[in-house]
């Protein structure tokens, strides 16, 4: 029997529950400072500082909780390919929509 | 008793099977790094479902900012962050159920199951109390839609509520399978003991939970906090 990935038998190790309570005590925090922020009107940089927080909140859930900092790098390139094409989705949509104005009515490279 | 158990006696073996064994995996760091790989193929496609409805929110949401704007004064961002902190805790506890599964302790993971479920339903629960404050004051689109105090925006906020209803309507869907999942792991914990080398049906059930965790984490900010400041 080949013997690939012997080095831990059944998967991951035991985290301890210093970690989980640590990233569970951050992720409440970062709640907080979500909501408190978005009550300080800072224009468009509102939603941005929001979706960090909530970027780094994801990581966390998916590093720790999800176990993906302990799993294999086959199972974090399919991770990291789901958020490229979600990233795909998202960007290629948005980059239509924002740049339909940006050429003048005439000069449109398909017909009126 | 687990229903595949690999037995063949002719074959000769390094070391004595796991019974959790399949018969198609060498041994069971494969058979679990082979579930676990499975379960976020799934979630790929899960991550896709919500992307769309994100996607189309962002465009959305470019178009109209004001009349997205102005439907947050009647969200309660307040009970929105409470059902964050609800879900956190519940991952929590979700991720204490994988951990004492993993050392191959019944009780603890019964009640880290259990007390999962209970934030899961206190969730549910101040979500649809939300639902019915809606439904009160007018805002659920196609049924009873009314927005006087902007009538210009009118149309508009309307798409919003689409989005929220149908958002957090998924949310709450896949909510409820996660309960059902929660109730499935309970009743298989008093069957079987999970230990060292076989949890994979908590640690897949637990990625899961954890993902329905992250599209709340987005669905917050992006629904109630949209002009909180205003």
């Amino acid at each position: 029997m080949a013997n690939h990935n012997d080095e831990h038998e059944g998967g991951h190790a035991v985290v301890p529950v210093r970690t989980y309570i640590l990233i569970w005590i951050t992720l409440l925090c970062c709640t907080f400072l979500t909501y408190g922020v978005a009550l300080i009107d800072l224009g468009s940089w509102n939603i941005v500082i929001a979706l960090m927080i909530a970027f780094f909140k994801m990581s966390l859930v998916v590093l720790f909780f999800m176990h993906v900092k302990q799993d294999n790098s086959l199972t974090r390139l399919f991770v990291a390919g789901g958020f490229v094409w979600l990233v795909i989705l998202l960007v290629m949509t948005m980059n239509d929509y924002l740049s339909r104005g940006w050429m003048p009515q005439g000069n449109m490279p398909w017909p009126q | 008793m687990p229903e595949f158990a690999d037995v063949n006696p002719g074959q000769v073996t390094e070391h004595a099977h796991s019974p959790f064994l399949r018969h198609h995996f060498e041994d069971m760091a494969q058979q679990f790094d082979s579930s676990t790989l499975g379960m976020w193929v799934f979630l790929l496609t899960e991550i896709m479902f919500f992307g769309g409805m994100f996607g189309a929110y962002t465009v959305y949401r470019s178009m109209y900012p004001d009349a997205f704007a102005s439907t947050s004064k009647h969200m309660i961002p307040l009970l929105g962050a409470t059902n964050t902190a609800v879900l956190i805790c519940s991952s929590l506890t979700m991720a204490f159920a994988v951990r004492w599964a993993h050392i191959g302790s019944r009780s603890v993971v019964r009640v880290m199951l259990i007390l999962t479920m209970i934030f899961g339903i206190a969730f549910i629960c101040v979500k649809f109390t939300e639902y019915y404050l809606h439904y009160k004051d007018h805002l659920v689109p196609w049924l009873n839609f009314q927005y006087p105090e902007h009538p210009a925006l009118a149309h508009n906020a309307e798409i919003l509520f689409c989005f929220y209803f149908f958002m957090t309507g998924f949310h709450a869907l896949h909510m409820f399978v996660g309960l059902g999942l929660l109730t499935y792991l309970l009743i298989k914990n008093e069957k079987i003991v999970f230990g060292p080398d076989y949890y994979s049906p908590v640690e897949i059930i637990g990625l899961y939970w954890h993902f329905v965790d992250i599209v709340w984490i987005f669905l917050f900010p992006l629904l109630y906090l949209i002009g909180a400041h205003g």
